[in-house]
């Protein structure tokens, strides 16, 4: 069949897809150091340095006084649980959205060569799209924003700032595991629908189980940015340490700050250590 | 067992892909229950669509297929997933979750009955181990009941493929390509073992298979597919060279395997083994 090869065959014909993408990012990069007016200059006239000094001079010595430590410590207890809490909501709205919105469960791919087309797109697509855009929504909306309102529904204290974190977490983790669980080999999948499981056992005999050390990774790595975030909340009044350093600055006390930022610091440190053990333990 | 009709009665079958290509080309095939049908033809003639045609995974282009009398088409995805759990489907690769335990691959053959809480419960802790283990006897390694699935070897892993198939326990098995990844030995185990089982429960068999040797040397009724269709449709000792030559013309890999058979076993498997219970 297959003639002797007479020629060494050439290579072939380069795209100008490569270059014209390059050249894309770097005008895309020109334009948005104009735009956001970066300019280094700025950081030496003027007050700035001054003001940044004045800053750090009151931040040291930082207030270590055995009196507010005790008093920060329930609202650092606070940001870990607002973290915990948090992080579990986003889960449970992410997972069942983000199996939604997964293209190879909901209407394309080897367990959808059986369907006719409508049966594929009405029940299929529709509710994928659907959950698609949820999850669009809940995560283009920042979290301090979610916050924001949350705090005008439910009054201050730790409860919006879990919400806040639930919902908007809640989308990236939903857009990721769908990635993910769309990334799964697919034929241990076709096997069991072969053999009469439902579309949830499919779920849980095939699915979850081949994803789950990427799933589990990616929603401990959430939980470390929701403490973060909750110190962020914190700003709008959503509770935890983040309220606190709202209050000393409108207080000037950069020596309280100085101190809520250290604990802060080993919050997060811990959280770090904390879920990379888990992480090792539980993606073997 | 009373049976309305042909295990399998396929008219005119047909499967032509979104890319044009033409698979399935027209197969009219019909099943006896408790046949056992061996499945022979080159690479690429539309064997493996055929089998996704039967266990009801492909949804063909035209023509139809029957199961016991039923026509496959147009039914409910209830009636769907009942149709699939009375078909048994064992692949080259042994499609298993390599990070589950071999228990909850092996009862995964129960998904198609159990509800989804029971399957979730069983998952913390399995529900009728019992049977599991009953079928990792039968295939010979219930000593791995509860090994991580991935730390098997690829021939005992095909062997756990073939457990959950009997904790399913489907009327129809349907292999495709089973033994095309493991060593010759176990090759043969493993058809013998399908044969057996098949026999056993009066289920009907059909098996894919590279191996021409194989294929006569365990089957009584060989079907040749070539280009989507079917080519010969034949009792084994009705198989002749010359038609072996044609259905694999033009195919140089498969060839070259037809020419040089395994030791042991002769070109047209006429020192074959006995078949056991099967009356002709």
């Amino acid at each position: 069949m297959a003639e002797p090869v007479a020629h060494f065959p050439a290579s072939p014909s380069k795209s100008a897809f490569p270059s014209l993408l390059g050249a894309g990012f770097l005008a895309v990069l020109a334009a948005s150091l104009y735009t956001a007016q970066v300019d280094p200059r700025r950081l030496f006239e003027g007050d700035a340095l001054a003001n940044a000094a004045r800053f750090l001079r009151g931040g040291f010595p930082p207030d270590l006084s055995a009196e507010f430590l005790s008093q920060m410590i329930r609202p650092a207890v606070e940001t870990i649980q607002i973290s915990v809490v948090g992080t579990l909501f986003a889960v449970l709205i992410g997972l069942p959205l983000g199996l939604l919105a997964t293209s190879s469960l909901a209407w394309s791919g080897i367990l959808h060569e059986r369907r006719a087309a409508m049966g594929r797109w009405v029940l299929g697509f529709l509710p994928y799209a659907v959950a698609r855009g949820l999850l669009s929504v809940f995560r283009s909306v920042p979290e301090y924003v979610w916050a924001f309102m949350f705090v005008r529904a439910v009054g201050l204290g730790p409860f919006p700032g879990v919400l806040a974190i639930g919902v908007a977490y809640g989308g990236m983790l939903g857009k990721v595991y769908s990635e993910i669980l769309e990334g799964v080999n697919p034929r241990p999948l076709e096997t069991l629908q072969a053999a009469g499981a439902s579309k949830l056992g499919i779920v849980l005999y095939g699915l979850i189980p081949q994803a789950l050390p990427s799933l589990v990774s990616y929603t401990l790595y959430r939980w470390e940015c929701a403490i973060r975030a909750s110190a962020i909340l914190g700003l709008v009044g959503a509770g935890g340490l983040g309220q606190q350093i709202e209050l000393s600055m409108r207080f000037f006390k950069f020596d309280e700050v100085v101190t809520l930022l250290g604990m802060l610091l080993c919050l997060v440190g811990a959280v770090d250590f904390v879920s990379g053990r888990l992480r090792a333990r539980l993606t073997r | 067992m009373s049976v309305p009709g042909p295990t399998y009665e396929l008219r005119e079958l047909k499967k032509v892909f979104a890319d044009g290509t033409v698979a399935v080309d027209g197969i009219s095939l019909t099943v006896g229950p408790g046949e056992q049908i061996a499945v022979i033809g080159p690479s690429g003639a539309g064997k493996t669509t055929l089998f996704r045609l039967l266990n009801l995974t492909l949804r063909p282009t035209s023509g139809s297929l029957g199961i016991a009398g039923l026509d496959m088409a147009g039914l409910s995805d209830q009636a769907l997933r009942r149709q699939r759990q009375r078909i048994g489907t064992i692949y080259q690769q042994h499609n298993l979750v390599g990070r589950l335990r071999v228990v909850h691959n092996v009862l995964a053959g129960n998904l198609g009955r159990w509800s989804t809480a029971r399957a979730l419960a069983s998952l913390w802790r399995p529900r009728d181990s019992a049977a599991a283990w009953r079928a990792l006897v039968q295939v010979g390694i219930p000593e791995k009941l509860y090994a991580r699935t991935d730390e098997l070897s690829g021939g005992q892993q095909q062997r756990v493929a073939l457990a959950r198939v009997l904790v399913q326990d489907p009327s129809i098995i349907l292999a495709d390509e089973p033994v095309s990844s493991v060593d010759p030995s176990l090759a043969m185990i493993i058809v013998t073992l399908l044969r057996d089982v098949a026999h056993e429960s009066r289920k009907t068999l059909l098996m894919n298979l590279h191996s021409v040797d194989l294929a006569l040397g365990y089957f009584l009724r060989i079907v040749g597919v070539r280009d989507g269709r079917i080519h010969f449709d034949l009792a084994r000792d009705q198989v002749t060279e010359e038609l072996l030559r044609g259905l694999y013309a033009g195919h140089r890999d498969d060839e070259l395997q037809l020419e040089r058979p395994p030791d042991g076993l002769n070109l047209l498997g006429r020192a074959c083994r006995p078949l056991p219970g099967l009356a002709e």
